[in-house]
Parts: structure tokens; C-alpha cells; sequence
């Protein structure tokens, strides 16, 4: 393992293992949240825009700004539109697939590196730049911030929104908020495991966590936890195996976790 | 506005999507009153229910709730919603259900607070559902389900409790147990209970009186007034039959089916 221990000393990689521990924190936390809300594809409906996003910034040189627009975008247009979850779905994916039309007709403009297009797909956290890793950690930041914040009214207008909407809290701004947080969520997942894969870490470790516990905050902390195993896991056999993507290990891992809690807990 | 009604509402006229649902509408309730609302789907039970609680505007000067205008989140209203069961996989026990209600409004994270934990589990026994409050609540039953959603509305010790359906699903011997705590907190607290329900039998040893609402019109007044032939034929404006048997009332749509939802309210086969 000697490659390993050196590609794990340069900047390039210690970088790319801070933006991935960061989406796992970020991920991990909204994952059982989106779960409980019946969000799934919300998310995956926010990382196609966030590929049309790209796509475009691709052709003025910042495809992670043109990602975070457009999942942005999405995300308050979804916000705004539907507050019944049947309606969110149908407005969605209308959206995704004209989204998507948008994103393949902005890449026939595009004549850069092919590799390039790829990697808005698939994630490329290792070409990550100095500029990106501050704005990727900003991002985060300020996530876990608002979620932080907004912990309690989230929650309870997740899980009883009459009673939440009677006490006080406006379950209609706290569902734009969370989409938004979702948004920059997906913007820094998209980043490591690309626009297709970020289910596998906004999806699949809520899933497995909301399986061992029914505790909230034991199942944000499960969740953030699967998480960070799978996307730093992921970085990290990426490296060891030379050419594979992080992507494939990290939904590997993802995957793996699901399945192994899944035969733990087969009696439930 | 008398200050010791706990709601009035003088002259109130509510309108939705072109409809009618009531018109001058009076209702003052007191302290330790028990009011059941009543009438067929669509009538406006639940309108006014979320009217009194903010959710939405009723016409201003009209309606005061503990002396104000209702407000959203104003406080002191125990509200235990229209039940809907909660996802299997819900993560989230009985006591943190119980527990939202009294800080799930607040910013930020909760601070590890011993008096509220210590009140979460003195109104959680009060319901007699420390046995199971410790559970995921999506694995629970519709009836446990529902002492918990009552715990959280007692937590604040409110003086008006404000209930929708909260009987609908259960079986009767949870109907019997759950309306028998609301009654006795009101007992015991004085406090006064808006009761939305489509079946009176199971509350109609507790109630002082009912507002039934019908066809844009409402009646108010004591079981024995309203629920009679004649004042609710009069509020249908079709023939309707009520019939008392073995202590329950019967309402039966006697005339041709103009209004389906007039059907019979409970079943006498049930009446064990």
C-alpha cells in the first residue's frame, strides 16, 4: 500500500477527503428527513437539474456555480408549486425531463474534454480546486447551519404538520427552506458521487439507519455516520485501486451498508 | 365579550369557494363546557375548528378566542387533529411525539431540559401510556396512537381543548376510554372541550351542548333541543327521521336520499 499512503499525504487527496466528509454530515442528515417527508424524488428530480446546472456552467467555466443555480432553481420552483406530495411529484417530473433535454442540448455546445462531461455525471472530487473546496465547505457550512437552526420545527412539521401548523410554525416555509438546504445538499453531493449516484448518500444510509433505531437524533447520527463510512471509505479504495471512480465504491459501500443491516434486523 | 368566555363568536358569516358554510353564526362557551359540533361531511366542523386556531381568517371583530382575535400558534389550545397514522417506519417514539408539542416550535436544538422531560412523563401517565411511549409510533395502534396525540395536547394544561374526530377509527372500547380522558381532564381542570365528532354516542353522557351545522345553517343547544326530529329536519330542509334507542340517537334520512351523508349515525348492532 505504499501508493496509498502517498497519494493520501498530497493536497489533492487530503482536499477531496474534506469535501466528502462534509457531504457525508450534510447528507446524513437531511437523508432521514427526506425519508420521512416522502422526498426521494425530490432528490433525485434536484440532481438531474443540478446536471442541467452544469451543463451550462460547463460553458462559461464553472459548472459547480451553474450546478448550484440550477439546483436552486429547481428546488424553489418545486417549493412554490407543489404542496400536496402527489402534485410535487407530477410538477417534478415534468421538470426533470425537460431539465435533462436542456442539460444534453447544452453539452452538444460544449468542446472541451469529453472527460468533462463525464464527470458531471459520474463526480470528479479529485479535480477539485482550492477556490471549490472553500466554496464546497462554505456551502456545508452554511447547511448544517440552517438545519441545525431549524432542527425542531423541521421535525415536527415532518412528522405532524397539523399540530406543528397550530403551534405556530409555517410548515409551508419550512418545506421551501429544507428544499433549498436540499439543494445545496445535492449541489456538494453531485460533486463526489456526480448528478446520477446522489441517492447513495442522501437516500440509502437513512435508509438503513431508520431501520435500527426510532429515535430522531439516533437516526440522524446512524445516518451521518453510513454516510461519512461510504463517501470517505469510497475516496479512499478509489485511491488504493488506482483508476475507479469514487462513485462506484462509494455506492458500493452505501449499498453494502443497507443490505447488511437489512438481514441484522430480517425479524422486524 | 364577556371575559369569562373562553370563545365568542358573534354574527360570524363564513364563505368558502362560493358556498356558504354558516351565517350569523353565535356560539359563546364557558369554562368547563363540553360542546359537541356536529353535521354531515362538508358542513364546516373542521373550518371553524381551524378558524378558532388561526389557521385561516374569519371575519374580523367576530370572533374572540380567550379574549383575542385567534391567532396562529397563540397558545393555549390543546389541538388534537383529524388522525391520520403515522408511517411504519416513522423515527420517532410516542415521546417525542408528546415532546414536540410542547417545544417542536422553537429554533435550534433542544437543550436537555429535566422539567420538560419530567412533565412529558407526567402527562404520558396521565393518559396511561407509559407502557408503550417508548415505541416507534407507527407500530402502535390506532387507540394508543391517539392517547398519545392527547398527551401532547394536555402538556400545556390548556384551558380550551379543541378535538377533530378524534374517535373516528377507533374501536368502541377505545372510544370509550379516550373521550372518557378528555372528559375527565375538563373535569378536573375546568377547562372547556370543542369536540368535532360525525357520531355523538360516545360522548353523550359528557356533552352540555351540541352546534350542528348543516346546509350553510346551525343550531345550538342542548342534546334533547337539537337532536330532534323537527329542528333537524329543519336545518336539512328534508324529512329526517331521529330516533332514540336504548339511550343512542339515530339519525335516518327519511325523505329521498337528498343528502347521502344523513345516514344512519351509529349502528345499533354495535351497541354492546
Amino acid at each position: 500500500m505504499p501508493d496509498l499512503m502517498f497519494y493520501l499525504s498530497q493536497p489533492f487527496a487530503q482536499h477531496a477527503l474534506l469535501a466528502a466528509a462534509i457531504v457525508a454530515l450534510i447528507c446524513g442528515i437531511i437523508g432521514p428527513f427526506v425519508i420521512m417527508r416522502g422526498m426521494a424524488f425530490a432528490v433525485h428530480g434536484t440532481s438531474e437539474l443540478a446536471f442541467t446546472g452544469a451543463s451550462a456552467g460547463l460553458l462559461v467555466g464553472n459548472p459547480l456555480a451553474g450546478a448550484l443555480v440550477g439546483t436552486v432553481l429547481f428546488a424553489s420552483i418545486i417549493g412554490v408549486l407543489g404542496v400536496k406530495e402527489r402534485e410535487r411529484d407530477s410538477a417534478i417530473g415534468v421538470m426533470l425531463a425537460f431539465g435533462l433535454g436542456v442539460g444534453v442540448l447544452l453539452l452538444s455546445f460544449y468542446h472541451g474534454f469529453a472527460s468533462q462531461a463525464t464527470n458531471i455525471l459520474f463526480g470528479n472530487i479529485f479535480g477539485v480546486s482550492d477556490g471549490q473546496l472553500l466554496f464546497l465547505v462554505i456551502m456545508g457550512l452554511v447547511a448544517f447551519l440552517v438545519l441545525a437552526v431549524m432542527y425542531r420545527p423541521l421535525l415536527f412539521a415532518s412528522v405532524d404538520p397539523e399540530v406543528a401548523e397550530a403551534r405556530g410554525v409555517s410548515v409551508k416555509l419550512v418545506g421551501i427552506v429544507f428544499l433549498i438546504v436540499l439543494a445545496f445538499a445535492v449541489t456538494e453531493a453531485a460533486q463526489i458521487v456526480g448528478t446520477l449516484l446522489v441517492l447513495s448518500l442522501a437516500i440509502t444510509p437513512a435508509a438503513a439507519a431508520l431501520r435500527l433505531s426510532s429515535r430522531p437524533l439516533s437516526v440522524i447520527l446512524l445516518s451521518v455516520a453510513f454516510a461519512l463510512i461510504a463517501s470517505v471509505g469510497g475516496l479512499v479504495m478509489s485511491l488504493a485501486s488506482g483508476d475507479i471512480k469514487p462513485s462506484v465504491f462509494i455506492t458500493f459501500i452505501s449499498f453494502g451498508i443497507y443490505i447488511l443491516v437489512r438481514l441484522v434486523t430480517r425479524r422486524n | 365579550m364577556s371575559s369569562e368566555s373562553l370563545i365568542t363568536i358573534k354574527d360570524n358569516t363564513f364563505r368558502l369557494d362560493g358556498r356558504t358554510l354558516w351565517s350569523k353564526l353565535n356560539l359563546t362557551v364557558r369554562p368547563g363546557e363540553f360542546v359537541a359540533v356536529l353535521g354531515p361531511n362538508g358542513a364546516g366542523k373542521t373550518t371553524l375548528l381551524h378558524g378558532l386556531l388561526g389557521l385561516h381568517q374569519l371575519a374580523k371583530g367576530t370572533v374572540s378566542v380567550q379574549g383575542r382575535a385567534p391567532k396562529r400558534g397563540g397558545g393555549g389550545i390543546g389541538y388534537v387533529p383529524q388522525q391520520k397514522t403515522f408511517d411504519r417506519d416513522a423515527p420517532i417514539r410516542g415521546r417525542d411525539l408528546v415532546a414536540l408539542g410542547l417545544d417542536g416550535h422553537k429554533l435550534g436544538f433542544a437543550p436537555r431540559n429535566k422539567a420538560h422531560a419530567l412533565r412529558v412523563d407526567e402527562v404520558i401517565r396521565e393518559v396511561g401510556a407509559a407502557g408503550y411511549a417508548d415505541q416507534p409510533i407507527g407500530l402502535l395502534s390506532g387507540g394508543e396512537q391517539q392517547r398519545l396525540r392527547i398527551a401532547q395536547s394536555l402538556l400545556s394544561k390548556p384551558k380550551l381543548l379543541f378535538c377533530d374526530e378524534p374517535l373516528s377509527s377507533l374501536d368502541l372500547k377505545s372510544q370509550q376510554s379516550v373521550s372518557r380522558l378528555i372528559d375527565e381532564y375538563r373535569k378536573k381542570t375546568g377547562a372547556a372541550v370543542l369536540f368535532v365528532t360525525h357520531d355523538i354516542n360516545p360522548i353523550l353522557d359528557m356533552v352540555d351542548r351540541v352546534l350542528y351545522l348543516a346546509n350553510g345553517k346551525w343550531a345550538i343547544g342542548t342534546p334533547d333541543e337539537v337532536l330532534t326530529t323537527e329542528s333537524l329536519s329543519k336545518l336539512y330542509g328534508t324529512p329526517v327521521d331521529v330516533v332514540k334507542v336504548r339511550g343512542r340517537i339515530l339519525v335516518v334520512n327519511a325523505g329521498e336520499a337528498v343528502h347521502h351523508h344523513v345516514r344512519t349515525v351509529h349502528e345499533g348492532a354495535q351497541n354492546a
